[in-house]
């Protein structure tokens, strides 16, 4: 029974998250919803790890859903890239639920929540499908739920521009989801399948098919739109400005991570064989995205008053990081984006929440209303701050060693103009949090300040457990990077 | 094809939403013919459903709570969207190049997995219509993702705009007010609907047990079983048909139609197979999966059926 239960983990992965949600339905009431959902999330947490575990030892894992062998049915292909990206977002998923019991109390109308939990449990289902599968339509599927529930979430926002920022997201989400069903309906038309490992093998032989190289271009650009690469990111920064604590905290984390996720399996796995990444100058405007947004995302964050959107201008930029990393098609290079994206998850999915417990204490998040804010809240404001030298890249945090690898990754190639844009936007990093340091600690109260206290426990915890991870994995870097390469090298098997 | 362009033009171009509205109905039925001449039954009949019928009467909703004229800017627009749709236009047509020519028995789409489908269907499935072994058993997995989006939309409609009651039963006003009491008053409509609806319900039925053998399923039965039943609250009492389908009992039904699905996928499992093979239902696998199949298509129709109706209902309960 044990032995079969284990050879069921990969459907068990994404089923037993889609139950959960009817389940919180039927039942109506929010502490036993809360309660399903946050059990749930901890159980999918272990089986990923568990998942991961058996790929470490024994390789690829391949489920058949419904019995029926690739291509003609759908198949779970796990390898060590899928197996990273299902423990990150179950991670994210699982230290989110705790913490979102008050901030979400705090946040939703009460006869709601038991629905925004149903909603949480069908977007990280989604989010888990997209990340497992290894059929382009099924992940097109899944998108379509973790879409749909995220524009949900992002709406329940308290502020009714949360409404619009959810309504733009939408728009562009949908043309993102639609340009993607274009490119998977070019590919199939001129190979006949939707399996992955079966696309590797016959879209090289495509070369120069017109319609696959049109293909490739909706599948991208429509990824993109999801994993708001610049010039296409303008509907995040409002989305996680709006959205409630706990949603902008999980969404930041787990989001865009599975569409860059998405973006690196369709590029290399699928194309990877065919040499189109260095035939089109392909790399060359990939990277040169991924330096404006470096660069223009820190410098915009410079300018906002609002934390939250400072923290969403900020994701902009890392979402860069990332970008660069994947497009040097090097060991390395993958390594390092991938690396950065786990340690972004754990950094900018802590500091979103540490704007929840603000938000939750003060009712808002602007910088010059958190002056003074350290003393009255310097467990808080401490986590911020921890929080914040992960962003600059500071040794010992987790994003110095993402940092580093890229910078070796870049000198690898020779590509100087590129460390030094790591490094401009390093330094803007520093700014950027330099300011909220300053107006919480180095300012006094203004007059009149309402008498607040620390954020409670069950948010405080798990925002400490996000941070101190983040750091964990900075000083202990080993299983991370070398998760890292080990996906590294099995999306750039294709390639080399 | 010319007159859906046409049709898409006028759309944009109108500024009575009401107008738009009706031509996208029309939109979605020409749609629905071209694919009948495509040879894709199945596809035309959901479209029709879909397309045609449902988001039709969803969206006159959405117009009665708002209101029917667009509001006229004169902003012109900005020239970089002109040439960014332009752009992406051109690129379309420029991968159209490359497309095996329509009808080409040695496409790629026709030679690998579809030959697999069409020979061995009859013999592991025993289902006479393919499109059904397909959508329900060989990529069946799919159908459960896609049934959950309706879930997830329905659920998001709740959320988003269903206030929750508390404490006695408000009376559920009908937003639809001048609408429906033009409608009320109409003998003919209250007539031909009452001789119409019962036979709507059943065809939903008919559709719904039929699947197998001649085009349709759970999604087209459970859309065309929840029209039937719009058009009673339309054009009679929305508070009568609220009181037969009380909102709990929705809410009931779009949970039991999605657990009923993946509790096949479960069974299967626990029967020892992989998550969804319905071949291990039964004693033989054949009648496995026609066991497993009924099912779906059951949980399918019922998710369906009860997120329309509940996306109506939410939308018609809310006041001016």
């Amino acid at each position: 029974m044990t032995a079969s239960l284990f050879s069921h983990l990969p459907a068990l992965q994404v089923v037993l998250a889609l139950l959960a949600a009817p389940v919180c339905l039927v039942l109506r009431r929010h502490g036993a919803a809360w309660l399903i959902a946050t059990g749930m999330t901890w159980v999918l947490l272990a089986i990923a790890l568990t998942l991961l575990g058996r790929v470490l030892e024994t390789g690829t894992i391949i489920y058949s859903l419904g019995g029926w062998p690739a291509p003609w049915g759908i198949e779970y292909r796990i390898d060590l890239a899928n197996a990273f990206m299902l423990v990150i977002v179950t991670l994210i998923g699982s230290v989110v639920m705790p913490y979102a019991r008050a901030s979400i109390k705090a946040e939703i109308e009460e006869p709601r929540i038991y629905l925004f939990y149903c909603m949480y449990l069908l977007n990280l289902a989604g989010l888990l499908g997209i990340a497992i599968t290894g059929d382009v339509f099924n992940l097109f599927v899944f998108l379509e739920i973790s879409s749909l529930s995220s524009y949900v979430m992002i709406s329940l926002g308290r502020d009714r521009k949360a409404l619009i920022a959810a309504y733009r997201y939408l728009i562009m989400g949908t043309i993102g989801a639609t340009f993607y069903i274009i490119g998977v309906g070019m590919m199939y038309q001129v190979t006949g399948t939707l399996n992955m490992a079966d696309l590797a093998t016959l879209v090289p032989d495509l070369y120069g098919n017109r319609t696959i190289m049109v293909a490739l271009a909706f599948l991208l650009v429509g990824l993109s739109l999801k994993l708001a690469l610049v010039p296409l990111h303008l509907w995040l920064p409002d989305a996680y400005t709006h959205a409630p604590s706990a949603v902008s905290a999980f969404l930041a984390s787990t989001g865009t991570k599975v569409a860059v996720y998405a973006f690196a399996r369709i590029l290399f796995t699928i194309f990877g064989g065919s040499g189109i990444f260095d035939d089109f100058g392909l790399q060359e405007i990939l990277v040169s995205l991924a330096i404006a947004a470096m660069i223009g995302g820190s410098a915009v964050a410079l300018y906002q008053s609002n934390v939250k959107r400072l923290l969403a201008y900020s994701s902009i930029a890392q979402i860069g990081y990332m970008i660069l990393g994947l497009s040097m098609a090097s060991v390395i290079g993958m390594t390092a984006g991938l690396v950065h994206l786990f340690n972004h998850a754990l950094m900018k999915g802590g500091l979103f929440m540490v704007m929840g417990c603000v938000f939750l204490r003060l009712g808002s998040v602007q910088i010059e209303s958190m002056e003074g804010l350290a003393k009255r809240m310097p467990l808080t404001m401490a986590a911020f701050v921890a929080g914040g030298f992960g962003l600059i890249g500071i040794p010992l945090t987790a994003g110095f060693i993402s940092k580093w690898y890229l910078i070796q990754g870049a000198l690898e190639k020779g590509w100087w103009p590129v460390v030094v844009a790591i490094l401009v936007s390093s330094l803007l990093a520093v700014i950027y949090v330099w300011r909220v340091v300053e107006a919480a600690y180095f300012k006094p109260p203004p007059k009149g300040a309402a008498e607040i206290t620390e954020a409670p426990a069950s948010m405080l915890v798990p925002t400490w457990v996000m941070i101190g991870l983040s750091y964990y994995f900075g000083i202990n870097a080993t299983l991370p990077l070398d998760i890292a390469t080990g996906a590294a090298e099995t999306l750039l098997g294709g390639v080399q | 094809m010319g007159f859906m362009a046409v049709i898409g033009f006028a759309v944009a171009r109108l500024r009575n939403l009401f107008a738009v509205v009706m031509l996208t109905g029309i939109f979605s039925l020409t749609a629905a013919v071209l694919y009948v001449i495509l040879d894709a039954v199945d596809v035309a009949f959901t479209e029709a459903a879909v397309g045609a019928g449902i988001s039709t009467v969803l969206m006159l909703g959405t117009l009665a709570l708002t209101t029917s004229e667009e509001k006229t800017e004169t902003t012109g627009g900005s020239p970089w969207a002109l040439v960014l749709v332009v752009v992406t236009g051109c690129v379309l047509i420029y991968g159209t190049l490359d497309m095996p020519p329509f009808g080409d028995p040695t496409a790629a789409i026709h030679q690998h997995v579809a030959p697999y489908y069409l020979e061995k269907s009859g013999q592991e499935i025993g289902v006479a219509n393919v499109v059904t072994s397909v959508l329900a058993s060989y990529r069946g997995y799919d159908t459960l993702g896609e049934v959950f989006v309706i879930f997830t939309a329905a659920i998001g409609v709740l959320l988003i705009i269903g206030r929750p009651q508390f404490g006695r039963r408000r009376s559920h006003r009908m937003a639809v007010g001048e609408l429906r009491d033009s409608m009320r008053t109409n003998v003919i409509l209250r007539v031909v609907s009452k001789l119409l609806i019962p036979f709507i319900l059943l065809f939903a039925l008919y559709v719904q047990w039929h699947g197998d053998f001649g085009p349709g399923g759970g999604f087209q039965a459970g859309v065309i079983f929840a029209s039937g039943f719009i058009l009673y609250a339309l054009i009679f009492d929305i508070d009568t048909a609220r009181s037969l389908i009380p909102a709990r009992v929705t809410r009931l039904f779009l949970a039991l139609g999605v657990l009923l699905y993946a509790g096949v996928g479960v069974a299967s499992m626990v029967l020892g197979g992989n998550f969804l093979d319905y071949s291990v239902l039964a004693a033989d696998p054949v009648g496995g999966q026609h066991v497993g199949i009924l099912l779906v298509e059951f949980g399918v129709g019922l998710t369906v059926a009860a997120a329309m109706i509940a996306i109506f209902f939410t939308f018609a309960r809310q006041e001016h």
